[in-house]
């Protein structure tokens, strides 16, 4: 049972101050809807998560993790940039991946077909689609298996197809008593995700239905 | 260690892929070098006493050409946050890819330094004892190039500040280059003092540019 616990966060960038005092808990099986404004700090709250960000102030704890491993090595970080390389192939872009990762490479394969790329390993990322990109970047979540998945505004760019399947994913993860934050502005799909609203008022997380 | 396989395999397939740029440092020192005999006249004596310096310069310029694509690429599309989360240490991971673009731009200049140097009036001793100082110089060009590549990495088209950033840097080593292929050239001084040093400067590079780089991410990540 892992248990992801940020209490009496503060962020600064740039000099300004993001966001301040913001807590949460995040038990394993359970998604934390993260939404506000722009610029209201969604981004740098998961960033803050995957380790690519220094609070300025506060408590990021994960319970029940891997002591071997920091929490950033245990997450997955799905941002506004999808790191694929034009220059190689769809197979190519996701076998890196999964080796940097540390997954299986028999995984991927079969992580490609899931996201309905599976006719496209050998095409040259340079001709996906915004869709089909973001679809390969997702893919990287089911090729290696990390309990922490954390996705900003990940619907940006999918249709309405891709929307449920990564709403079938991401309650596929949380049954797998996995953690998920995401930053979105719209509904996810997933039952029960607990809110955390960022912004002028920034409090305490609440549950809502 | 797949890890950093993975990292090595990648740049290295990245580099001989279209626009990975792999060529463009071997044909700028190729140009560097076949202007010298036009712009210097064709005084084979002067050209045979300038030579070790103009391979030099010119390996020295092209490596510092190639030196924003090592880490600006990956921080530009995200896969410098993908590698923050992977298991390997940064200061290895940097280390990953700074060899693989040594190897993609770096050898290159050594593999080509003898051909160039024919047109230099160089003997054939001469360009081999080049190449081999450039074989021993060229790591430390990359490895204190990857200092300056992460200190301008979120800066986007930070390519001249890192040139300026990192020139001043190179010159022991352009200066124990050049001492050591002359040494073997002309003496007095016995080769193996200049190439000890430039051996050694290669090694310190080795050693602090990937930590000093990994402090310089890590720093930067806002």
């Amino acid at each position: 049972m892992i248990r992801l616990v940020g209490s009496d966060l503060s962020c600064v960038r740039g000099g300004r101050q993001v966001f301040s005092r913001v807590g949460f808990t995040v038990c394993a099986g359970e998604a934390l809807l993260v939404t506000g404004p722009n610029g209201a700090g969604k981004s740098s709250l998961l960033r803050l998560v995957a380790g690519l960000l220094q609070p300025q102030h506060g408590r990021l704890e994960l319970e029940g993790g891997d002591l071997e491993l920091t929490m950033a090595e245990q997450a997955h970080y799905l941002g506004h940039q999808d790191a694929l390389k034009p220059s190689l192939s769809v197979g190519e872009n996701l076998g890196f991946w999964t080796a940097l990762l540390g997954g299986q490479r028999a995984k991927s394969d079969d992580a490609l077909a899931l996201v309905g790329l599976g006719g496209l390993a050998h095409l040259p990322a340079i001709y996906l689609s915004a869709g089909q990109r973001r679809r390969l970047a997702i893919a990287r979540l089911i090729a290696v298996e990390r309990p922490i998945w954390l996705l900003d505004e990940p619907t940006s760019v999918l249709d309405s197809a891709a929307q449920a399947m990564l709403a079938d994913l991401i309650r596929a993860h949380l049954s797998g008593r996995g953690v998920a934050l995401v930053a979105s502005h719209g509904p996810i799909g997933v039952n029960g995700a607990k809110q955390l609203r960022l912004g002028r008022q920034a409090d305490q997380g609440t549950e809502s239905p | 260690m797949t890890a950093l396989a993975a990292l090595l395999a990648r740049d290295l397939r990245l580099a001989v892929r279209v626009g990975g740029g792999a060529l463009i440092g071997i044909v700028f020192f190729t140009l560097v070098v076949t202007l010298v005999p036009f712009a210097a006249g064709p005084n084979l004596p002067l050209l045979a006493r300038l030579g070790p310096a103009i391979l030099w310069l010119g390996a020295l310029l092209a490596s510092l050409l190639a030196l924003d694509r090592l880490l600006a690429m990956d921080h530009e599309d995200g896969t410098l946050d993908l590698i923050l989360t992977a298991r390997v240490p940064l200061e290895l991971a940097v280390a990953a890819k700074a060899l693989a673009h040594w190897l993609t731009t770096g050898l290159p200049l050594v593999i080509v330094a003898p051909l160039l140097g024919v047109l230099l009036n160089l003997e054939p001793k001469a360009t081999g004892t080049i190449a081999l100082t450039l074989l021993a110089g060229t790591p430390a060009l990359t490895f204190i190039g990857l200092i300056g590549a992460a200190l301008t990495v979120a800066l986007r088209r930070g390519g001249l500040l890192l040139t300026i950033l990192v020139l001043p840097l190179t010159v022991p080593v352009l200066i124990f280059g050049v001492a050591a292929s002359n040494a073997a050239i002309a003496g007095p001084v016995p080769f193996g003092t200049p190439f000890t040093i430039l051996c050694a400067l290669t090694l310190i590079s080795i050693v602090i540019g990937p930590l000093a780089a990994a402090i310089a991410l890590r720093q930067g990540l806002e």
